[in-house]
């Protein structure tokens, strides 16, 4: 197995600043968002890399640069060897933007309601002139639907069935990596484990490479076979799946798994972690974590630690063994 | 056994539309006792907020209630209109909404709608009042109280707003609290403890809560019974253990093998299959036969029998028996 995609040292910052003239007035300084900060992993191919996180971790933001729909301000993503964000070969770009598409948390938002199913399904293909005859409906059966809802429009599907048209979008152009960026988040449980169970048949029928994206541990355990944790914009800790779920290293990741409600936890007494993700304007001097953490010494507030391996495991705490 | 703080008897609940009469609450039934958190689950449009929001007399024209009746201590509520309803709101009965930036006024300081509410139901001077918003705040965890108290909601994080929320229902001592999908847009580490703080809250206080919610692992957690709504009607009730490590309802059978389990890694999840019905198209007999793998003609022809038929736990013409495993 190699990997097929490689992200290097990948860092984003937005400028949140006010506008010009508040600046001078106010006197305010400019005010910079680290969305995602130095974060570097490589994801096999066919094979599940998931990213976990809050909200404000980044998770999503990786997911945007992965398919250029973000520029990064540093570092580097490579698909197939390929930097989207600097390649000038336009043959090359195109090839690979093939290779990598999207599915959206939100079904409802993500779908034009005045295109039939039938044009949302046939676009990547059709923008390129290919050939669109019966590929909307062979995709719609291919995902559990049937291909007289070709020529329906989206309003006259429910959630689920809307999800399973994104993901028969995002397969239209024969991708062979597909970014999810909490692709069951607004969907009930029974109509989740019907598109969860889907995307695993397509992963191993089409031998797909999936970034899956979400805040739900127990649905990232189902589906992953390499996880990283986020938090406020770097990876804190990366494993393979049983590894991270057995023997968490990082004290953010075994808080994170301790809060997590549990349906075999009847009436459990959590003690609940403290306080909340810090701003990420202003994040905390050396980890980024020590003023929640637990175990946090002097060093912790000083120094940023990198992530290092222990075995499997990559992780960025000092004090981690 | 002592008065239920809140007890629902067949309570209905219509809409009626273009295309028909909706029935969005169809013969609930169930009663809360003080200091029990009672779980409320279902997916979305199983009516399981509808009747949190008739209980609390907040029914959206043209919605209402056309039979049964909400009893709060044992007195009737469900007709009550205008003032005596407002003053009765917020007095015996608060409640939690999913969104805590939507629910609290911008334009007003945390500590002026504290007061406000006080000040409306319990008869104290101002100061006692300011007094007790403090104190109302402290409770729920919210740091440096007396110095917060005249920050407007946007300057708190969402886990900090949801606190002043559930303060601000908490705070003129009501007996029963109806929270509503209470931790859905929060953080997993701020839901803990907000579900921490509302066990809390409720073991001290004594008070009644109803729980909305769709994630099994919260009501697992927190409650100590649970209802399924399914399709506007209960389709199961009991002790929260009982129903999740040993569902009498096919439906919860089906919800709680398709919710991902943490320990059980790869394997493929049991789907039910198909969606739950729109109201304006519900299925004959038991709402769930479509999507159910045990039903039989009786199912498609008669409407589920009542809790009572199973032994009070499911309203189910073949329930299961044997036990079933949380995944199977």
């Amino acid at each position: 197995m190699s990997a097929i995609v490689k992200v290097e040292d990948l860092t984003r910052i937005f400028d949140v600043s006010k506008p010009w003239l508040n600046r001078v007035i106010e006197r305010s300084p400019r005010a910079l968002l680290t969305a995602v900060s130095e974060v570097s992993f490589e994801i096999e191919e066919n094979s599940v890399y998931a990213l976990v996180g809050e909200s404000g971790s980044g998770k999503s933001t990786i997911g945007k640069i992965m398919v250029g729909l973000v520029p990064p301000s540093r570092g580097r993503v490579e698909v197939d060897g390929v930097d989207l964000a600097t390649e000038t070969d336009r043959a090359k770009v195109d090839a690979v933007r093939a290779d990598i598409q999207m599915i959206f948390q939100d079904p409802y938002a993500s779908l034009n309601p005045r295109w039939t199913v039938r044009d949302i399904i046939n676009e990547p293909v059709s923008i390129k002139g290919g050939d669109t005859k019966g590929l909307a409906e062979r995709l719609l059966e291919q995902v559990g639907l049937s291909a007289v809802d070709a020529g329906k429009y989206p309003h006259e599907f429910s959630g689920g069935q809307r999800q399973r048209i994104c993901i028969a979008r995002a397969l239209a152009a024969g991708p062979r990596i597909i970014v999810c960026d909490e692709p069951t988040s607004a969907l009930d449980v029974s109509v989740q484990s019907q598109v969860l169970n889907l995307m695993s048949d397509l992963r191993e029928e089409l031998g797909l490479t999936y970034l899956f994206i979400s805040h739900d541990l127990t649905v990232v355990h189902h589906m992953a076979d390499k996880i990283g944790v986020l938090y406020l914009g770097g990876l804190v800790e990366e494993a393979p799946r049983d590894r991270l779920f057995d023997a968490p290293k990082h004290p953010y990741t075994q808080m994170l798994f301790d809060a997590a409600p549990r349906m075999d936890a009847f009436g459990r007494e959590v003690d609940p972690p403290k306080g909340e993700i810090p701003d990420a304007i202003n994040p905390p001097p050396g980890c980024p974590f020590h003023p929640r953490c637990p175990i946090a010494v002097d060093r912790c507030r000083e120094e940023r630690p990198r992530l290092r391996p222990i075995g499997e495991t990559r992780v960025a705490c000092h004090l981690a063994e | 056994m002592t008065t239920p703080v809140l007890s629902v008897r067949d309570l209905v609940v219509e809409i009626p539309t273009r295309r028909g009469v909706l029935r969005p609450v169809d013969q609930v039934s169930y009663d809360i006792h003080a200091g029990e958190i009672l779980g409320v689950v279902g997916e979305s449009g199983a009516g399981k907020s509808m009747t949190g929001n008739a209980v609390i007399g907040l029914l959206d024209r043209p919605a209402r209630i056309v039979s049964g009746e909400v009893l709060l201590s044992g007195e009737p509520v469900h007709a009550l209109k205008g003032e005596r309803l407002r003053k009765l709101r917020g007095k015996k009965m608060g409640m939690i909404f999913q969104d805590p930036l939507t629910s609290l006024n911008p334009l007003l300081t945390i500590g002026e709608q504290l007061t406000e509410t006080i000040l409306e139901h319990l008869d104290v001077t101002q100061s006692e009042a300011r007094e007790r918003a403090i104190a109302a705040l402290d409770e729920v965890g919210i740091p440096a109280a007396r110095q917060r108290i005249g920050s407007y909601p946007h300057e708190f994080s969402g886990g900090m707003r949801q606190r002043v929320v559930i303060a601000l229902a908490l705070c003129a001592e009501p007996d029963l609290v109806i929270a509503d999908e209470p931790t859905t847009a929060l953080d997993v580490s701020v839901q803990a403890q907000i579900v921490a703080l509302l066990k809390r809250l409720c073991r001290e206080k004594g008070v009644a809560v109803m729980l909305v919610t769709h994630d099994m692992g919260v009501i697992a957690e927190a409650a100590d019974r649970v209802a399924v709504m399914y399709a506007g009607r209960l389709a199961e009730l009991g002790p929260v253990r009982e129903v999740i490590t040993n569902a009498r309802h096919p439906y919860t059978a089906g919800l709680m093998a398709s919710t991902p389990v943490a320990s059980q890694g790869h394997r493929r999840l049991r789907q039910i299959p198909g969606a739950m019905p729109r109201l304006d198209n519900l299925p004959s007999g038991c709402a769930f036969h479509p999507r159910c793998d045990r039903a039989e003609p009786r199912c498609r022809e008669e409407p589920g029998p009542s809790l009572e038929a199973c032994d009070g736990r499911a309203a189910c013409w073949f329930p299961l028996t044997e036990k079933t495993e949380v995944s199977a």
